[in-house]
């Protein structure tokens, strides 16, 4: 019973920290679909973690907070697009320096507002995002196997939780059963084709980069005001790099994005059960190599090993008339 | 006259844009400063100052310089190959491991002019090493090298902990750092050049990794644009399909290019150690591998734009400090933001203000944009 | 006379320095096939472009159905029943015809109603027109035939009446084309009004009611095409009688210097493109490749340079294998005395920012000449360089230029200069010509007539077939990857179009 209670608390931590991998992945997964590459999850993810603490705890209120974390991480998404869509920049530079900007400013702005040495105050629980209890969670705690897997798996997490598991069926549903989603799916393929059928392609593009802003800003506000009782700086500590790699490794796929997620967060939780324990056979494992585990993973995902992702065939690469 | 048909003068391609775009990021980061409730020109005043102002600020701004001219170097010479290495942060991390070893094995029995050529070699050495497995994959396998060397920073840090926590630590202290280096490892300063000039410096870590940080720049120059190696490297940078017609091998040529980034970007990890620390502690690259993507991006690539740039860089880094001290309400960060700032415009946005400086340029002379020379080019 | 589908009055287009169209004006009948001629770049497809609102006109005015007409983008074109077939299709190529048709003329935000409408849509256009095809088939599994097709619907479904088709023949087989045609002319009866860009004459004198000939930007001439003739076409076209022969004597072929055996290709997606192909070339003779694009010309010619990998058969040279795993090192080929111009300069043959002396040793800068040690001998590379841009004529004859800033006739020779100036033994040109204006396709041709008389041995693969009748001592055909005939320079263009089409072959398997 003991290992039982030990798996589900893996899962269930598993699942608290995959969720801003997902949300990071399907963000990323709108905008490299639609053609524009985005190494700058991280920093749109890190602004928006800071503005939301930050606005949640001058306004005492999640929802404002929530809705500042958007705001301010899709206009750092727009600032991608006008760089890498408007001005045909290389869009991995953009990305790097919106990282650069996320971590400079956010450290720099904490601290002349709030002179906490780059955090914000911490939030009340009115300020956060609570727990959400499921009916009659409490009361099947105590049913062997399946009361365990209701009450800690499946009730009990914050309504962001829930947006980012809702949001795999609904980024598919936008994907491959909306007129957005096949226009989407054509820029990030041809966009000689969309542009020719009389369709803008800096337009779509523009809305595909504010679909990622949204939802780099739920992760970080996830990150701020559900994980951690306030902002952090660096908070994000390399997400927004890790939800890259699991986007690669789901090959733009919103399902497989959402496995990819879960196995990655699988792994951060096992690192963090397992620190210092000996485990049988192996022996004890430094703390270092099960933090480098997911990175080291990745690298021999990326080395293709496990079939071949192939990314949108536009991708980063900007979008010019041809003469 | 030089080059009659480019759209722009050489001196507008290499400098006025440049500075157009310096000034605008400069100008968005007043902004910041004035968000925080402080006066930007003020703050200008304070940084330059603190830069230029006092002998003691020139050697630490050189001494910051010498840092990003390294990782400039590196971030270049793989972009005139076509590859992005955005790892010379873990590049440079890892080569205080090469460092470490050489200076705490031989700084007890060599002089620092013998201990200076190990560590160099180990340095570079531990550089080259560790961008290998992404160079050969992204030779091989196609993974995105960009991926796999954020990748390897990440790897390179725990590597590190481990190694600072574990056998390079004395075993009696609780610090994560190697024991301070003892006179054979530790390069001598270059400060007396500077008072030469008569000003007065108390004490700064500005030493003789400068000056391999200036040799490095010459090499990199010969070898891109005088060698066989940097022909192929930059045939290969803008066509592979050309380079593959000219026979040259995508596999050698990608790991050649790499390893040489790789090797520069670890030596950035001399002057902070052997140069000013004496010891190899944690995180004491700092950032500086990712400065030189905007140094890189700043000196357009060329050896000598790097240098200015790294030296550029330099003088916010120790202005900026400064500039902290003075202006409490600005922290160091503001620094991480101009180079945000620095790498939107002179890198992404490089291309913004370009047609209305040749519009400019068209209204003044239309000969100087080959309103003439350009024939042919119909639909 | 019909009322005018389309007028053009005093459209002038610049790009930069280059001025594309100039006062252009051009009415066209409707319910009538008007074919535009012109060279590669004398601004056919900049003004149809213009008209499709992909490029604005700097000025003019365009009128459709005797209304003025404001086309600011494709939208405002297909608003007003203009629909376009490019050149390079505008196709995705992993969606379904369907998704394809519907891209951006989806009636509502989801999809399952526009997909319905489609559908009975396609049903109807394939009814009325015979334009068949599988509507859920992907887009890159199909023929280039039906690719093309797809891009005709597409229009159609958008209620196209002024049809513009941008060098529609370019990649089809005679036999395709011939299909192509034939859904013209039903489309022209249903009241359709075609304009039709070619360079192709024959195709003009085929298929059009009248036609519009363009030079350098200008609008020529428009003539009835009953009332004229290939010949005075040709002249309008290129403003003096073409050169259509090149003057060359009796080949003297020697001994075997390139022996090709049972050669089989493979693309990435391991499709066969070259199929058990074997031939010779002789010292002292010019072989020529002719073909319609894409039935396996450049993977062939690659597979020969040791650019790309081999299944199976053999490649001589000179007597000894050459390395056809995909390994081989084209600079040891180069040292055997295998000269490669490849069909694609700007991204292969040149790299286009590299100053024009760099451009000249590409594929050589490992030679003794060119280096001391590990470093490039600057000074004997720019001499030579200079050497080259005076023998080959080289404009403007600057060797530190970009490369991107010469024309396309001076790039091409650039390549040419460098792999002709080794002195090799074997040469291998892919499409010699193209985007190559006149005058330097003539010096061009007799430079390659004069290496032939040297005693090399040349293989030149070329889409044009004039070109290739011009040159060649002997003319394989290339059909679907295989050699399907052999003919003399004396052979007829309809004999030789004939075998392009794969005719033989497809009544031989029946």
């Amino acid at each position: 019973m003991d290992l039982f209670n030990a798996i589900i608390q893996v899962l269930d931590s598993t699942i608290r920290l995959s969720v801003p991998l997902l949300l990071a992945c399907l963000a990323g997964l709108y905008s490299e679909r639609a053609g524009i590459f985005d190494i700058g999850l991280e920093g749109k993810m890190l602004v928006g973690a800071f503005a939301g603490a930050a606005s949640a705890s001058v306004f005492h209120s999640a929802y404002i907070g929530l809705g500042m974390a958007i705001l301010i991480s899709v206009a750092f998404a727009l600032i991608h697009g006008f760089a890498s869509i408007t001005h045909r920049g290389n869009q991995i530079v953009s990305g790097v320096a919106i990282n650069f900007i996320a971590a400079g400013s956010t450290i720099m702005l904490g601290q002349a507002w709030f002179q906490q040495g780059g955090r914000t105050p911490a939030l009340a629980s009115d300020e956060r995002f609570g727990a959400i209890i499921w009916p009659g969670a409490d009361a099947v705690r105590g049913v062997p196997i399946l009361g365990p897997i209701y009450s800690e798996l499946i009730s009990g997490h914050s309504v962001l939780v829930y947006v980012a598991f809702l949001a795999v069926p609904f980024t598919w549903w936008v994907l491959f059963r909306t007129r957005f989603g096949l226009r989407m799916r054509a820029v990030g393929e041809n966009p000689a084709a969309v542009d020719t059928a009389g369709i803008s392609v800096a337009w779509l593009r523009y809305r595909a980069l504010i679909c990622t802003g949204v939802l780099t800003g739920i992760a970080g506000a996830y990150l701020s005001m559900v994980q951690n009782g306030g902002f952090v700086k660096d908070m994000t500590a390399g997400k927004g790099y890790i939800a890259l790699a699991a986007l690669i490794f789901a090959k733009w796929k919103p399902v497989n994005a959402m496995f990819a997620c879960l196995l990655f967060g699988f792994l951060d939780a096992l690192s963090i059960r397992l620190q210092g324990t000996p485990l049988p056979l192996i022996g004890k494992v430094p703390v270092q190599l099960m933090q480098a585990l997911p990175y080291i993973l990745t690298v021999i995902l990326l080395a293709g090993f496990i079939g071949k992702a192939i990314p949108p065939r536009a991708g980063g690469v900007p979008y010019v008339k041809e003469r | 006259m030089s080059m009659p048909y480019a759209k722009l003068p050489a001196w507008a391609d290499y400098g006025l844009i440049p500075v157009i775009n310096l000034a605008v990021a400069f100008l968005v980061a007043g902004f910041v400063v004035l968000l925080v409730g402080e006066n930007p020109f003020r703050a200008a005043v304070v940084l330059v100052e603190g830069a230029f102002g006092r002998g003691q600020g020139i050697a630490f701004t050189l001494f910051y310089a010498t840092t990003f001219i390294f990782s400039g170097l590196s971030v270049a010479v793989a972009a005139h190959c076509g590859l992005f290495n955005i790892g010379g942060e873990g590049q440079g991390y890892i080569a205080g491991l090469g460092i470490g070893i050489v200076c705490l094995a031989f700084d007890s029995v060599l002089p620092w002019w013998l201990t200076f050529p190990l560590a160099i070699v180990a340095a570079a050495a531990m550089g080259a090493l560790w961008v290998l497995i992404p160079a050969y994959l992204q030779a091989k396998r196609g993974s995105h090298i960009v991926i796999t060397t954020i990748m390897f920073n990440f790897i390179a840090a725990s590597v590190m902990v481990y190694a600072l926590v574990g056998f390079l630590k004395p075993a009696i202290s609780m610090a994560p750092q190697t024991r301070t280096f003892l006179d054979g490892a530790q390069l001598p300063k270059l400060n007396w050049v500077i008072e030469l000039f008569g000003a007065k410096i108390r004490s700064a870590p500005f030493n003789i990794s400068f000056l391999l940080a200036l040799a490095m720049a010459i090499l990199v120059w010969v070898l891109i644009w005088r060698t066989r190696l940097g022909y192929e490297m930059r045939t290969y940078g803008h066509s592979a399909k050309a380079a593959r017609y000219a026979g040259i091998s995508e596999t050698r040529i990608i790991i050649m290019a790499m390893m040489i980034s790789g090797a520069l970007a670890g030596m950035m990890a001399l002057n902070p150690t052997m140069g000013d620390q004496h010891n190899v502690a944690l995180e004491f690259v700092s950032g500086a591998g990712f400065v030189g993507i905007a140094v890189a991006l700043m000196g357009r690539l060329h050896p000598v734009g790097i240098v200015l740039a790294a030296i550029l860089f330099g003088m916010l880094y120790q202005g900026g400090a400064e500039l902290a001290f003075e202006m409490p309400a600005i922290s160091r960060d503001m620094i991480v933001i101009i180079q945000g700032l620095v790498i939107l415009f002179a890198g992404a946005l490089e291309h913004m203000f370009r047609p209305y400086v040749q519009a400019l340029f068209a209204s003044l002379s239309p000969r100087s944009v080959g309103i003439e020379a350009i024939k042919g080019k119909g639909a | 006379m019909a009322q005018a589908a389309i007028e053009l009055i005093g459209i002038n287009k610049s790009f930069g320095a280059v001025r594309a169209n100039r006062d252009i004006n051009l009415e066209i009948a409707r319910g009538t096939i008007h074919g535009i001629v012109g060279e590669n770049g004398a601004g056919k497809s900049t003004l149809m472009s213009i008209l499709y609102g992909f490029y604005q006109a700097d000025s003019g005015e365009i009128r459709v159905g005797g209304q003025p007409a404001s086309i600011k983008s494709p939208n405002d074109a297909i608003a007003l029943g203009i629909g376009m077939v490019h050149q390079h299709f505008m196709l995705v190529d992993n969606f379904t015809v369907l998704e394809n048709v519907i891209l951006g003329a989806e009636s509502d935000a989801l999809l399952k109603k526009s997909i319905a409408k489609a559908r009975s849509e396609l049903e109807r256009l394939e009814r009325e027109y015979g334009l068949e095809v599988d509507p859920d088939a992907i887009i890159e599994e199909l023929p280039v035939g039906l690719q093309q097709r797809v891009e005709i619907l597409k229009a159609l479904y958008r209620g196209a009446e002024i049809l513009i088709l941008d060098e529609p023949t370019g990649v089809l087989t005679p036999a395709e084309a011939d299909h192509l045609f034939r859904i013209l002319r039903q489309l022209k009866e249903q009241g359709k009004t075609i304009v039709l860009i070619t360079h192709k004459l024959r195709e003009i004198m085929a298929i059009t009611d009248t036609v519009s000939v363009m030079r350098q930007g200008t609008m020529v001439a428009t003539r009835q095409t009953t009332k004229t003739t290939v010949g005075e076409l040709a002249e309008l076209m290129v403003g003096r009688r073409v050169l259509l022969r090149v003057e060359k004597g009796e080949a003297e072929a020697g001994g075997v210097k390139l022996a090709v055996k049972n050669l089989t290709v493979r693309d990435s997606r391991g499709v066969t493109m070259v199929d058990d192909v074997s031939f010779d070339v002789r010292a002292g003779e010019i072989v020529g490749i002719a073909g319609v694009a894409g039935n396996g010309q450049s993977e062939m010619l690659e597979a020969i340079s040791g650019i790309r990998r081999a299944v199976s058969g053999s490649v001589m040279l000179d007597g000894k294998p050459i390395d056809l795993t995909g390994a081989a090192d084209p600079g040891e080929l180069r040292d055997r005395g295998l000269a490669h111009v490849p069909e694609d300069r700007h991204h292969v043959g040149l790299v286009l920012a590299f100053e024009e002396n760099e451009n000249s040793i590409l594929g050589y800068h490992d030679d003794p000449r060119y280096v001391r040690g590990p470093f490039l001998d600057i000074d004997a590379i720019r001499d030579d360089a200079r050497d080259k841009i005076a023998k080959y004529d080289i404009r403007p004859a600057d060797c530190r230029l970009k490369t991107a800033n010469f024309s396309g006739g001076n790039q091409q020779k650039i390549v040419l200069a460098r792999e002709m100036e080794q002195d090799p033994g074997v040469l291998i040109v892919g499409q010699p010509t193209r985007g190559v204006d006149v005058g330097a396709i003539e010096f061009i041709h007799k430079r390659l007539i004069a290496m032939r008389d040297q005693g090399k041995a040349v293989l030149v693969v070329s889409v044009e077939l004039d070109e290739i009748r011009s040159l060649s001592d002997r003319i394989l055909v290339m059909f679907a990857g295989r050699i399907v005939g052999e003919r003399g320079p004396e052979a007829s263009e309809g004999e030789l179009g004939l075998l392009m089409a794969g005719v033989e072959q497809r009544e031989a398997a029946e």
